[in-house]
């Protein structure tokens, strides 16, 4: 714990640090690759062109399955448009490029968010778990013993299988609310060594509430510990939706990661080697969660010099 | 032992109630009516409907009070009774998950000791070996993050569809009909490899990755450096950082038996596998509400059994539960 560093002198080390160097240059490289990338192509989420008829837009797809670089013709009212596939078309002629972009848009939003909701919780259950002991933590542990214990994704699974609609923000919570007790385990065990400082004592004597001594001492102490859980969140968060979306029970609507390796798989991309439809999806997933690890990695070297090497 | 096995007992037991009031609850309270559901697949046929729906609403007595449906839900689960599935109806989920579940087994459990056993065993190297560590890091760090699927694809795209030495998808040729002679288990072996590998290469990683760091933290202890200071040669030195380094890496077995089931249902999907996630992947697509609850059971429960044997095994090899034991 880097108590008494300002977190200015922490952010100095990891950035000296190679691997967390590496990990946010890639994180930095895809959020700004789904924040920009669609905009450099004329394709919508799906991949299609859309055509304006008056105020109506239609899309329209263009030639199934063209490698990588091709350039095609869209026909459109007001004429023929030359359109180049970076990453070539899928069997129904929809831009890989595009459907691309726009899918690790979702992804990211969706890892965000459920990542923050099983952050919050589990950071709170340990807090209380761990700060009040007894009774509240033998109850608190053993829901999260059970929890632990049951397969996440087979819970996800059947949730997920029973909504009719499924959106973005159903698909977050319904993995932030299964993705918690891990963490809850841990900051319960953070909490424990840290309750028996003196700061927590004299904040005692001072007359705070547990509430105040949890947000306003203990919490400020573990921001870094708690920074790194959530990346953890984060990465695990983006993996449990590809996994369900591949699976068909993800988002109804709209385009994401998952989505466009299930249709990959589905229509038998790699038997036709259509190898730039179902190969650059999970491509992108492994790299971004592999840069994760690494500022984990780097964080852990920085706040535990036993762990440095140099 | 007696005590922490008592306490691991009451945490499974309330785990396997938990999971089965779930498996009862969610089909009750998510909205719509999953019986009209099922029933809309047989619309062509009114009398069936009428016949099915009558079926239903008896077979599961969605007519009888909550409570009594709860008691009623809990006999069937004991008794291993868990419904007819639609997609396959006439057929009894139980038959279908019995029939599918040696399959899970051939492909689990030798995937996660091989890996387990290769990535303890390569992070314990690149833990001594600096040079090798910066080189094998990003390695393992890849592989962990892969989904299973995609690693699977990825494994599918070359082995397969490029080099075409291994078949792409089910659990044997369709020509052969399983039978426990030489012809059906070369196939089934031959069918077998890729999915194995996507499991094991990516479990690999993690485990490699969690003996690594456990390594390093090893080798800076004190006892360390009393056996170094000692003269002890560095094999004598490895082995008790090996041995200490291992425990973290037991628990960790049980908590990951949870993401490697969810890994397997994918990786199944992916090579058409016919074990339980690919039957858990029928259901979903076809609306089998029975057929999910049952496979959701059939999982935890194989979930649990795995983890009360790691459990077991870790107490009896932890020094501190062993010496809590001898001294009663």
């Amino acid at each position: 714990m880097p108590v008494g560093k300002s977190k200015f002198e922490v952010l100095k080390i990891a950035l000296k640090n190679i691997k967390f160097k590496v990990g946010l240059g890639i994180v930095i490289f895809f959020a700004l690759f789904a924040i920009i990338g669609p905009l450099l192509v004329p394709f919508d989420n799906m991949g299609y062109y859309p055509i304006k008829v008056g105020d109506r837009v239609i899309p329209k797809p263009t030639e199934p399955a063209l490698p990588p670089g091709s350039l095609s013709k869209v026909f459109t009212p007001n004429g023929t448009v030359e359109v180049k596939h970076y990453l070539g078309t899928d069997s129904f002629g929809r831009d890989v490029y595009a459907q691309l972009t726009y899918g690790l848009r979702s992804s990211l939003i969706v890892g965000l968010l459920a990542g923050s909701i099983a952050t919050a919780i589990g950071l709170l259950i340990g807090f209380i778990a761990g700060y009040k002991g007894g009774l509240v933590d033998e109850i608190l542990m053993m829901i999260t013993n059970i929890m632990l214990v049951i397969p996440t994704m087979a819970l996800l699974i059947i949730i997920a299988a029973y909504l009719p609609y499924r959106g973005i923000g159903i698909e977050s919570v319904i993995i932030g609310l299964t993705a918690w007790p891990w963490t809850a385990r841990a900051v319960r065990a953070q909490t424990l060594s840290l309750k028996r400082r003196e700061f927590v004592d004299l904040s005692k004597l001072s007359g705070q509430s547990d509430l105040q001594i949890i947000f306003g001492e203990i919490l400020p102490n573990m921001v870094s510990y708690v920074f790194m859980v959530f990346i953890l969140q984060f990465s695990g968060a983006i993996l449990a939706a590809v996994g369900l979306d591949f699976l068909g029970l993800g988002p109804t609507k709209g385009m994401s990661l998952g989505i466009m390796l299930q249709m990959a798989v589905l229509w038998n991309a790699i038997n036709l080697g259509y190898w730039w439809w179902a190969i650059p999806p999970g491509l992108v997933i492994a790299i971004l969660i592999t840069g994760l690890y690494m500022i984990n990695l780097g964080l852990e070297e920085v706040f535990n010099p036993r762990l440095r090497r140099e | 032992m007696m005590n922490y096995l008592k306490r691991k007992i009451v945490i499974y037991i309330l785990t396997f109630i938990f999971a089965v009031t779930i498996d009862f609850i969610i089909p009750r309270l998510m909205p719509g009516d999953p019986i009209a559901v099922l029933l809309s697949r047989f619309a062509t046929m009114p009398q069936a409907t009428q016949y099915l729906h009558g079926y239903f609403i008896e077979a599961f007595g969605l007519n009888k009070p909550l409570w009594e449906q709860y008691i009623t839900f809990w006999k069937a689960v004991l008794h291993g009774d868990l419904g007819i599935s639609i997609y396959f109806y006439p057929k009894p989920v139980a038959q279908i998950i019995k029939e599918a579940l040696p399959y899970d087994l051939a492909l689990l459990v030798p995937s996660i000791v091989a890996s387990w056993i290769v990535g303890n065993w390569l992070g314990a190297y690149a833990g001594k070996n600096r040079k090798l560590d910066s080189y094998l890091m990003p390695v393992f760090f890849f592989l962990q993050a892969s989904p299973y699927f995609w690693f699977a694809i990825l494994l599918a795209y070359i082995f397969s569809v490029k080099l075409e030495l291994f078949p792409l998808s089910g659990a044997y040729s369709y020509g052969i009909i399983p039978s426990l002679s030489w012809a059906f288990i070369k196939d089934y072996l031959h069918h077998w490899v890729l999915p194995f590998l996507s499991l094991f290469l990516v479990q690999l990683g993690g485990w490699a990755i969690g003996m690594r760091n456990m390594i390093i933290y090893e080798l800076e202890a004190d006892y360390v450096r009393y056996l170094e200071a000692l003269g002890s040669s560095e094999r004598t030195v490895m082995r008790h950082a090996f041995k200490n380094a291992m425990l973290p890496q037991i628990t960790g077995l049980a908590l990951q038996l949870g993401l490697i089931v969810a890994g397997n249902v994918t990786v199944q999907v992916v090579f058409s596998y016919p074990g339980i996630g690919y039957i858990l992947m029928q259901g979903i697509l076809n609306q089998d509400y029975f057929l999910i609850q049952g496979c959701f059971l059939v999982i935890i429960l194989t979930v649990l059994a795995a983890n009360f044997i790691i459990d077991i095994m870790y107490a009896l090899i932890d020094p501190r539960i062993k010496a809590a034991y001898v001294e009663g």
